[in-house]
C-alpha cells in the first residue's frame, strides 16, 4: 500500500509537470477545406492549463496567461511571420534616431467598458507595470525607456523615487512621445509585447484581488467569465476597430489535467484546438489527424549553457572557448532530435532561433556540426575539460532526462569525457540552484523569443549583467561589439551587425546551441485557419468555426 | 462512552497541531523558492523578488508564518492566499472539494457493495470454484497499478466500445464519474473482498457459530447476524482508514480522467511550494482521518458487544 501510493505522488508530479512545463508554437498554413459553411459566431475551444497567475498585463510571462491575454488586449503593434512590424493599435510608430519615438495612436477606440483608448491610457499604464511598488514581474522590459532606473531601481531593498517614467509624455489626445536613455533600433519590435499594452481608467480604481481577474481591455474579444483550474470564456468584442477583428464569436479555454486527457477529448470533438500534445502521442499524432496534424518550428531554442561561475570553467584559468566548441561538436543532434526527442526538435546551427529578424542558416558558423575527430582535437588543443568530467543539470520533472542522457552518451562516446546528467528533482530546484549560482558544469537552458530581432537572442543572454545571462558569461570585446551594433541608427544596421556577431561568437562560446523547438500539435473538424504564432501559442482571431 | 469520545476528541488538538506544523516545515524545506519560480525562467531583479515577498508576508520569519496562519486559520477560518495567484486558499479547496466528494463517495460505495459481497460469496465457499475464481480476480486487481487500469477501462469502453466519454467534462455529470470511481475504488475493493472472505472463513469454524447452528437458529440468522457482525472488524477498521485515502489519495485517477479535485491541488501546491495550500488541504484531511478513525472505534463496540469503553 504504502509502496503503491509513493508511486501514486510520483507519477502524478510527473504529469503535472509536465504539464506545467510544456510548451507549444510554430505557425501553420491550416486546414482550409471548405466543407460546411462558416458560422461567423461561432464558438471554439482551446486546450490551455490554468493561468499561473493573475491576468495583469504587467505580469503575465507564462504560455497560459499570455493565449488569454493575447486576445483581450491590442498592443501598438504585431509583427508578422517574416518579422516585420503591423500597426495595430498605433497609426505609427516613427523615429529619426532610435532614441526618441513618436506613437501615433488610430482615433475612435474604446475599450470593452466603452471609455476611450488615449495615448494617456498607454503612459498610465506603462508608468503602473514600470513602478517598483506594484512588482510586475515583466517591469524590466520598460528599461530602455528614460528615468526606468528612478521608478524601479533594482537593488534589494530600494526604494522608487519617482512614480512616473521621465522619458514618457502625452503630446495630445493620440500622440505621445517616449524619449529611450539610449538609441535602441529595435524598440519598435519590443512594443508588441503584451506589456507595452494600455489599461483603462477603471483598472487603477479596482482592488489588487480585482484587477487580474477580469481584465477590461482593447483587444479582439472581451472577457467573460473564469471559472478556475476548468474555463477561460472570451467573447467577440464588436467594437474593435484593428485589422485583426475576430472571424469566430468566442473563445473557450478549456483546464485539462493531462495532454493525453486533451487529446482524447480532441478526438472524440470534445475541444477544437490543441497546443501541444505528451510524448504518448506523438508517434500517432500524424496518422490520427491527417492533414489536422501540425507540426512546425517557432521562435525558441534549446541550449546548454556553461555555468562560467564554476570552479571548474574558472581555475585555474578561464577556460578555452576552444574546449567549449569541442563539446558542441561531439553531439549528434540530428541522431538525437529523430530517435529520442520523437522529431519534436530540428537540430540548431547557429544562436538565433528560426522565424526571427536576422536568423542566418548555420549561424554558429560550423560549431554545431557532428565531427568526433575535430571535437577531440579542439577539446585538446583548448587543453581538455578541467577534471576531464562533465555535469548537466536538469529538472527531472520536465520530460529532459532522455536527451541530457542522450548527448552526455554522444559526448563521452566521441571525446571520452566523462559526461553525466545531473538530475533536480523538480523545475523549482533546479530553478533555485541556477539562480544562486550552484550549478558544477553545464545546465539545461534554453531560450523563447520576447520580440522577433535576432539581438533578443544575443544580447538579452550574452551581454555582461543581462537579465538572461544566468551563467555569468563575460568578454568584454563582445560587449563592446553589442554595444556598437546597438547604437546602429536603423534597424537594419543593427540586425546585420548582429548577424555579424552571431557568426562570431563561435570565437566565445557563451553557450552550445542544442535545436529549435516545434510546435506538435492538431485541431478538430469543426475549425479551420488555425495558425500558431512565432511563440507558439495559436493565433485566435484566425479560427473559423464550421456550422 | 461519552468521557471516552471527549477524551478522544482532546487528543485531536496536539495530533492537529503536530501535523499542520510538520506538512509546514517540510514545505518551507524542500529546495527551491516559490517567489522566485513566480517569475519563470527569465527571472526578475531584486528589487522585484523583495517587494514581492513583503507582500506575501514571506519575508517574516518561519515561527511568525506559522503562528499568524494557525491563528488565522483557528479564529477566521481564513486559510489564506496562493502565493502564485493571489486566490484565497478556501477557494481553491471549495472548488476542488465538491468533485473528489463524488468520487470518493462513489468508489466507496462501489467498494463497499462489491467488496463485501464477493467476499461474503468467497468467505462461504472456501476452497471451491467461485472463491478461487474471486481470489483470481482480486490478485489481477491488486496487481494493476492504477494508471494501467484507467487506460485499459478508457481505451475499452471509450474508444473500441463508445460507451463513455473517455473524460470527465467540464461541467461534470455523476454518470461521468463511474468509470473513474470504479478505477479509484478497485484497489480497495479487492482488498475488502479479501478481508471478508478471510475472516468470514475463519469465523465459520468459531465455537460460537457451531453453538449458533445447533441452537437450531436460522441459516439467515447465523450468517446475517452471528457471523457477519463478527466478521467485519477488521473490514471495517480498513473502510475506514479508507475514506481518507480515497480523498486525498486519488492524484493518478484524477489526472487520467481529467477531474480537477483535490489530488491535483496537492500535486501542484507541492510542486509550487504553495505552503499555505497544502497545510490547509491537509488540514482537512487530518480532520477527516481523525473523525473516521473515532467512528471506526466507536463502531467497534456496536459490533462486538465484548468491546466497551469506559
Amino acid at each position: 500500500m504504502r509502496g503503491a501510493k509513493s508511486a501514486k505522488w510520483v507519477t502524478g508530479a510527473i504529469i503535472v509537470a509536465l504539464a506545467a512545463t510544456a510548451c507549444g508554437g510554430g505557425k501553420s498554413d491550416g486546414g482550409s477545406d471548405a466543407k460546411g459553411a462558416v458560422d461567423p459566431n461561432g464558438i471554439f475551444s482551446i486546450e490551455l492549463g490554468e493561468p499561473e497567475k493573475p491576468l495583469l498585463t504587467g505580469d503575465t510571462m507564462e504560455s497560459n496567461g499570455s493565449a488569454v491575454m493575447a486576445g483581450l488586449f491590442s498592443t501598438l503593434v504585431d509583427y508578422k511571420a517574416d518579422g516585420s512590424l503591423e500597426m495595430i493599435n498605433a497609426e505609427s510608430v516613427t523615429t529619426t534616431d532610435s532614441k526618441t519615438w513618436t506613437v501615433k495612436l488610430k482615433p475612435g477606440w474604446t475599450f470593452h467598458d466603452g471609455t476611450p483608448v488615449t495615448s494617456k491610457s498607454y503612459v498610465d499604464a506603462w508608468n503602473w507595470n514600470a513602478s517598483l511598488k506594484n512588482a510586475q514581474g515583466l517591469a524590466s522590459w520598460f528599461a530602455d525607456i528614460k528615468g526606468f532606473d528612478k521608478v524601479h531601481p533594482d537593488a534589494e531593498g530600494a526604494k522608487q523615487t519617482a512614480d512616473k517614467l521621465e522619458g514618457l509624455k502625452v503630446v495630445d489626445e493620440n500622440t505621445f512621445t517616449i524619449e529611450l536613455s539610449k538609441a535602441v533600433p529595435y524598440f519598435g519590435h519590443k512594443l508588441a509585447y503584451i506589456v507595452f499594452a494600455p489599461l483603462p481608467e477603471s483598472f487603477y480604481k479596482l482592488s489588487p484581488a480585482q484587477r487580474g481577474a477580469a481584465p477590461v481591455g482593447n483587444g479582439p474579444y472581451k472577457f467573460k467569465s473564469w471559472d478556475h483550474k476548468k474555463k477561460i470564456e472570451i467573447t467577440r468584442y464588436d467594437g474593435y476597430k484593428g485589422p485583426n477583428k475576430a472571424k469566430n464569436g468566442g473563445v473557450v479555454f478549456k483546464n485539462y489535467t493531462t495532454l493525453e486527457a486533451a487529446y482524447e477529448d480532441l478526438k472524440s470533438g470534445n475541444v477544437d484546438v490543441l497546443r501541444q500534445l505528451a510524448p504518448k502521442d506523438l508517434p500517432v499524432y500524424r496518422q490520427d489527424l491527417g492533414d489536422r496534424a501540425v507540426d512546425q518550428p517557432y521562435s525558441a531554442i534549446q541550449t546548454i549553457a556553461v555555468a562560467f561561475y564554476a570552479d571548474q570553467w574558472k581555475k585555474p584559468k578561464q577556460v578555452d572557448p576552444r574546449v567549449i566548441q569541442g563539446l558542441s561538436m561531439a553531439i549528434d543532434r540530428a541522431t538525437i532530435t529523430k530517435t529520442v526527442l520523437n522529431g519534436t526538435r530540428e537540430p540548431a546551427t547557429g544562436w538565433v532561433a528560426k522565424g526571427v529578424l536576422g536568423f542566418q542558416e548555420d549561424g554558429g558558423n560550423g560549431v554545431t556540426k557532428y565531427d568526433p575527430a575535430k571535437a577531440k582535437e579542439l577539446i585538446k588543443a583548448g587543453g581538455g575539460v578541467p577534471g576531464n568530467k562533465i555535469s548537466i543539470q536538469y529538472n527531472a520533472d520536465g520530460g529532459h532526462k532522455e536527451w541530457v542522457e542522450a548527448v552526455c552518451n554522444s559526448i563521452q562516446q566521441a571525446t571520452s569525457v566523462q559526461c553525466v546528467g545531473d538530475g533536480k528533482p523538480d523545475f523549482q530546484a533546479d530553478l533555485t540552484a541556477r539562480k544562486t549560482k550552484q550549478v558544477k558544469s553545464l545546465y539545461r537552458s534554453g531560450w523563447v523569443l520576447d520580440y522577433p530581432v535576432n539581438a533578443n537572442f544575443i544580447s538579452d543572454l550574452f551581454r555582461t549583467g543581462a537579465g538572461g545571462n544566468q551563467g555569468d558569461f563575460s568578454n568584454k570585446e563582445l560587449d563592446a561589439k553589442i554595444a556598437k551594433a546597438d547604437s546602429a541608427t536603423t534597424l537594419d544596421e543593427s540586425v546585420k551587425a548582429y548577424q555579424a556577431i552571431e557568426k562570431d561568437l563561435k570565437n566565445y562560446m557563451p553557450s552550445i546551441p542544442l535545436w529549435y523547438y516545434k510546435v506538435n500539435a492538431g485541431f478538430s473538424e469543426k475549425v479551420s485557419g488555425v495558425a500558431y504564432g512565432q511563440d507558439g501559442d495559436p493565433i485566435l482571431t484566425g479560427v473559423e468555426v464550421k456550422k | 462512552m461519552g468521557r471516552y469520545v471527549a477524551r478522544r476528541l482532546l487528543q485531536m488538538i496536539p495530533v492537529f497541531l503536530g501535523t499542520t506544523l510538520l506538512i509546514f516545515l517540510m514545505v518551507h524545506s524542500l529546495p527551491g523558492d516559490p517567489v522566485l519560480a513566480m517569475f519563470g525562467d527569465k527571472g526578475a531583479d531584486p528589487a522585484t523578488l523583495a517587494a514581492k515577498r513583503h507582500e506575501l508576508g514571506l519575508d517574516r520569519s518561519l515561527p511568525v508564518q506559522y503562528v499568524t496562519y494557525m491563528r488565522d486559520m483557528i479564529l477566521h477560518l481564513d486559510f489564506g492566499t496562493q502565493i502564485r495567484n493571489g486566490l484565497p486558499v478556501t477557494d481553491v479547496l471549495g472548488g476542488a472539494f465538491p468533485i473528489t466528494l463524488q468520487l470518493a463517495a462513489l468508489a466507496f460505495a462501489i467498494e463497499l457493495v462489491f467488496g463485501i459481497g464477493l467476499g461474503i460469496i468467497g468467505g462461504l465457499r472456501a476452497g471451491r470454484l467461485a472463491d478461487n475464481l474471486i481470489l483470481i480476480f482480486t490478485l489481477l486487481i491488486i496487481s494493476i497499478p492504477v494508471f494501467v487500469l484507467g487506460y485499459i477501462i478508457k481505451m475499452v469502453f471509450a474508444f473500441n466500445l463508445g460507451w463513455i466519454a473517455p473524460n470527465v467534462s467540464t461541467e461534470p455529470v455523476l454518470s461521468e464519474m463511474i468509470a473513474p470511481a470504479i478505477v479509484l475504488g478497485g484497489l480497495s475493493l479487492a482488498y475488502v473482498a479479501r478481508l471478508t472472505r478471510t475472516s468470514m472463513a475463519e469465523n465459520l469454524r468459531a465455537d460460537y457459530m457451531r453453538t449458533a447452528v445447533a441452537k437450531g437458529l436460522p441459516r439467515r440468522r447465523v450468517i446475517g447476524v452471528h457471523l457477519m457482525r463478527n466478521s467485519m472488524i477488521p473490514v471495517v477498521t480498513f473502510l475506514g482508514t479508507d475514506i481518507g485515502a480515497l480523498m486525498g489519495g486519488a492524484v493518478v485517477t484524477e489526472a487520467i480522467f481529467n477531474i480537477h479535485g483535490v489530488g491535483g491541488v496537492i500535486a501542484d501546491s507541492i510542486s509550487r511550494r504553495e505552503g499555505a495550500t497544502l497545510v490547509g488541504l491537509v488540514t482537512i484531511l487530518v480532520i477527516v482521518y481523525l473523525v473516521t478513525s473515532l467512528l471506526i472505534d466507536l463502531l467497534y463496540a456496536v459490533l462486538d458487544p465484548r468491546i466497551r469503553y469506559a
